[in-house]
């Protein structure tokens, strides 16, 4: 009788580990299903039965679309990468005039939101802006007919300004990735005949794959989606498309059908990089991280180091920042007479509370995936994180549908239960702003962090583990303080993001609610960017001690850093040329 | 830490007041959905709770408001919605969102054919989509209808924004509904060679691209003539304006295609009386003076003067042609300019 039990018992303890184990996988799979509702229901309103749109697209402009779309990918997707790897190569491994300023400016163009840069560029180059101003005066040019100047409003255009605004993703991921990186292979590339080149080509590179992969994407994904941009540069592409299925043809679902689209091709884009480096691991089997060695370059060589790296941060930043200034000098009235203020404050604690959140969801996740929840945590959370890709007012909608759902659903309990109508409780408040930042910007934060946990050997779980931690307190004492500097990135990265972000908060925010970005975008909407130039000023501004931050931590976050052994200390001076 | 923490929290707390404030309702008021710029109606929705005491809570968005209402259902708290183009009053009526309005005030100030017969939206102010033509380099009478637009005289003259643009897919709605959809097509093509870039910017970026030379003729909006003329913050605007000649076409024909912006009560509005106040306090003579006179639009009410600016332009005829029957052709005429690329520009 006793035996049966026990054998009884045995399946079933087993079972009950499993699902005691798997208590974080269901846990993450949950809160990724929550972050992917809206994306959910954007593709079940593709399947709302409607005109069919695309044997027109097809017929016409959907060739275009395509076109424009992958050019501009391919543009901005190799703009970012030569400019944020290289850049960040170069601050962190090359002694050159101006290294130190440059850490942390490098970073500044991800405080300027693309459309403010897009306004400024053109406001400057074209035939009445400053620079043709000048070349007609020098060369007596008289009028346009005279000489030739590349237009502006072009495929040429919104690849430089995007470049310019997302290489900062790259650069701040690669860093982060070259700091991180043990000296020991490094020296070894030396050792085996390599020169600094060869050694960043054929090993640091290769080493920081994960990391560039994670940048270069979140930049992919943001020229997706983007409107303001490509619509200010006359470019027809895939998300322009869905924009105009939607509004002057009148089908949201055939727009929904083309975001969806959309998010497969991301999910593929994704799924062959994994694919192409799957058997592959990067972390640092060595824990030896003595301070870099540093290239000290003189001559030329410093010179166009300094260079290539003053060139984005003056057209990135101190360009737009100039302008912005001088527009704001002259209309601060306008900015100023609204209640700037309370905008300000607005957009401050609506960018915090999605920041933090953001990380927390982030974290769980990628711990989740870490744990061996495996493939389908992996596959929810992946899901989750292309929100990123989707043209954010389709998104708002997908967020506003399942939200007033439940408000309904809410409201009707609360009459039959209490006598109080609810309203609007969740959709018209902004907790749905909050949620759709969320879902949004995911994949900043689950990216980085899923990159940065990837980068800490199994080992230590295995040790952990061993001696006797469970996985939250394994996460709490070793994973917690090991990505510590990756969490204050991830944070700061959606903080910076949320600043920006417009057709989410317009569309999902309550009655008189504004942010600086919204109160930008009604005066921006109409090309009159100057009467609001001290609202973007601001975005601006308050995006720069959130990138000063980052840099800090980053520099800072190089394990054995700030705590200098005896055995490191020599090392360096071997190091040292 | 510790500190950090305490200044988050902070924030989380401001932002939290975001939600107290939605919550309460003690006054008298009225939701708003505006696809107009809070700058531009603020004097009037200002001035209307003065006299009224009603609070006006205004949510402004170009896109996504007819999915926010019907997403919402009963629980919608939108009460009217003002918007610009015809296309997005009809696409809120076609949705089933809007609710019929009789008012004798309304009636009385909006003349029969810039509302709908039922009361379901009203027309506020008209715009006519005009040419800007080149007081130097484009004859007087050079240019007298749309269709001399096509014409290979104009060839490499023309400049426009995008041809998606709500203003330019109606004027090629108005055109399909006048002349059929094929000479609407040969009417676009005409004016796609004569081109002399690709379509960008807003409208106020084709009066400039005149003055600078890039080309001769321009289609725009009335009202953006009157902002230039009157820029004191930008007096280079002036000089745009100055080397322009407002131009109505079709004066021989069928009139000048114009277009509104105009207002609407939603179905499920709690506040019925407070958002047919606002629509009839929009339609009185405070209003219609300010859209007239800061905005430069032609005001729907008779007796309100236009703008002595936009009276020196002279009076013009405009299509009397059903605006809903334009937009229902809104669709038709959006596929056409894909079906020609308009948007990629002559030479292509």
């Amino acid at each position: 009788m006793s035996a049966t039990t026990i054998n009884l018992s045995g399946p079933l303890l087993r079972a009950f580990r499993r699902f005691r184990l798997d208590g974080w996988t269901v846990g993450a799979v949950v809160v990724a299903a929550l972050v992917a509702t809206p994306l959910i229901a954007v593709v079940s309103i593709a399947f709302a039965p409607d005109d069919d749109i695309w044997a027109h697209l097809s017929a016409t402009v959907l060739p275009l679309y395509i076109e424009k779309t992958l050019l501009l990918m391919l543009g901005v997707g190799a703009g970012t990468f030569v400019i944020g790897t290289g850049t960040a190569w170069l601050v962190t491994m090359c002694r050159f005039p101006g290294r130190w300023v440059f850490n942390w400016a490098l970073l500044l163009p991800l405080a300027v939101p693309a459309y403010v840069l897009a306004f400024v560029v053109t406001d400057q180059l074209e035939y009445a802006g400053t620079l043709q101003v000048w070349l007609r005066e020098i060369f007596g040019w008289e009028t346009r007919q005279d000489y030739w100047f590349p237009e502006i409003r072009s495929l040429g255009g919104a690849i430089t300004v995007m470049t310019l605004v997302l290489y900062p993703y790259v650069y701040l991921l690669s860093r982060a990735a070259f700091l991180e990186q043990s000296v020991c292979v490094l020296e070894v590339s030396r050792t085996l005949g390599k020169n600094p080149w060869q050694g960043f080509f054929s090993v640091a590179l290769p080493l920081a794959r994960p990391a560039i992969v994670v940048g270069v994407t979140l930049v992919l994904m943001e020229t997706l989606n983007d409107l303001g941009t490509v619509e200010f540069f006359a470019v027809p592409t895939f998300t322009a498309g869905i924009y105009d299925v939607w509004l002057n043809m009148n089908s949201i679902a055939g727009a929904a059908q083309m975001a969806t689209v959309m998010m497969i091709f991301v999910l593929v884009l994704i799924g062959i990089e994994r694919f192409a480096r799957s058997g592959q691991r990067y972390h640092h089997t060595s824990s030896k991280y003595s301070t870099l060695p540093s290239y000290r370059l003189r001559g030329v060589r410093a010179f166009f180091a300094t260079a290539a790296c003053t060139v984005p941060v003056i057209l990135g930043f101190a360009l737009p920042a100039a302008v912005l200034t001088g527009y704001a000098l002259e209309f601060y009235e306008e900015t100023l007479s609204a209640d700037f203020f309370v905008y300000a404050a607005n957009s401050l604690s609506l960018s915090a509370i999605a920041a933090v959140l953001a990380v927390l969801i982030g974290l769980f996740l990628a711990y989740g995936t870490r744990l061996g929840g495996g493939l389908v945590v992996k596959a929810a959370a992946r899901f989750a994180s292309i929100g990123y890709a989707v043209p954010g007012a389709i998104l708002a909608i997908g967020v506003m549908i399942p939200l007033a759902r439940l408000d309904s659903a809410l409201d009707i309990f609360s009459r039959q239960a209490f006598g109080i109508p609810l309203g609007l409780l969740l959709s018209g408040t902004i907790i749905a702003v909050v949620y759709g930042y969320l879902t949004r910007f995911l994949a900043l934060s689950y990216g980085t962090l899923e990159a940065s946990l990837g980068k800490i050997t199994p080992s230590m779980d295995g040790a952990a583990r061993t001696l006797g931690c469970s996985p939250g307190m394994a996460l709490r004492r070793v994973h917690f303080p090991l990505v510590r500097g990756s969490l204050l990135t991830a944070g700061l990265l959606v903080f910076v993001d949320c600043m920006k972000e417009l057709p989410l908060t317009i569309i999902l925010r309550p009655f008189n609610y504004e942010t600086l970005a919204t109160f930008v975008f009604q005066y921006a909407s109409d090309e009159l960017l100057e009467e609001s130039a001290l609202g973007a000023l601001t975005i601006v501004a308050a995006g720069i001690l959130p990138v000063i931050l980052l840099s800090l931590t980053i520099a800072r976050s190089r394990p054995g850093q700030g705590a200098p052994n005896a055995a490191s200390a020599t090392e360096t001076e071997g190091m040292v040329p | 830490m510790t500190r950090s923490l305490l200044v988050l929290l902070t924030f989380i707390g401001i932002g939290l007041t975001g939600i107290a404030f939605s919550g309460i309702a003690a006054t008298p008021e009225v939701n708003l959905y505006s696809y107009r710029q809070p700058f531009l109606i603020k004097p009037m929705l200002d001035e209307f709770t003065k006299q009224t005491g009603i609070k006006v809570n205004v949510v402004y968005a170009k896109k996504g408001m007819l999915e926010k209402i019907k997403a919402a259902g009963d629980n919608s708290p939108a009460d009217a919605v003002l918007t610009v183009d015809i296309g997005r009053l009809n696409e809120l009526k076609e949705a089933g969102v809007l609710q019929p309005v009789s008012s004798k005030i309304l009636d009385a100030n909006i003349p029969a054919h810039l509302r709908h017969p039922e009361g379901l939206w009203f027309g506020l102010t008209t715009r006519a989509r005009i040419a800007f033509a080149s007081r130097d380099r484009v004859r007087p009478g050079e240019l007298r209808t749309y269709a001399d637009l096509a014409d290979p005289k104009f060839k490499g003259r023309i400049c426009i924004r995008s041809g998606k643009h709500a203003y330019n897919v109606a004027l090629i709605a108005s055109i399909i509904a006048h002349e059929g959809a094929a000479a609407a097509e040969r009417w676009l093509r005409g004016v796609k060679a004569n081109l002399a870039r690709k379509p960008q910017g807003n409208d106020r970026a084709q009066a400039k691209a005149i003055y600078e030379g890039v080309c001769d003729v321009a289609i725009a909006n009335t009202y953006y003539m009157g902002k230039m003329a009157t820029n004191k913050k930008k007096p280079e605007q002036k000089k745009w304006a100055a080397a322009i000649r407002v131009t109505f076409l079709n004066q021989q024909g069928r009139g000048n295609h114009v277009n509104l912006s105009g207002a609407a009560v939603i179905r499920n509005a709690k506040n019925r009386a407070n958002a047919v106040k606002l629509i009839e306090f929009l339609s009185g003579d405070f209003a219609q003076r300010i859209y007239a006179s800061q905005n430069f639009e032609y005001p729907v009410k008779a007796s309100v003067a236009i703008d002595p600016l936009v009276k020196s332009w002279g009076q013009f005829k405009a299509d009397t042609i059903n605006l809903e029957k334009i937009a229902k052709l809104r669709s038709t005429a959006s596929k056409l300019v894909d079906k020609v690329r308009f948007n990629e520009g002559p030479g292509s």
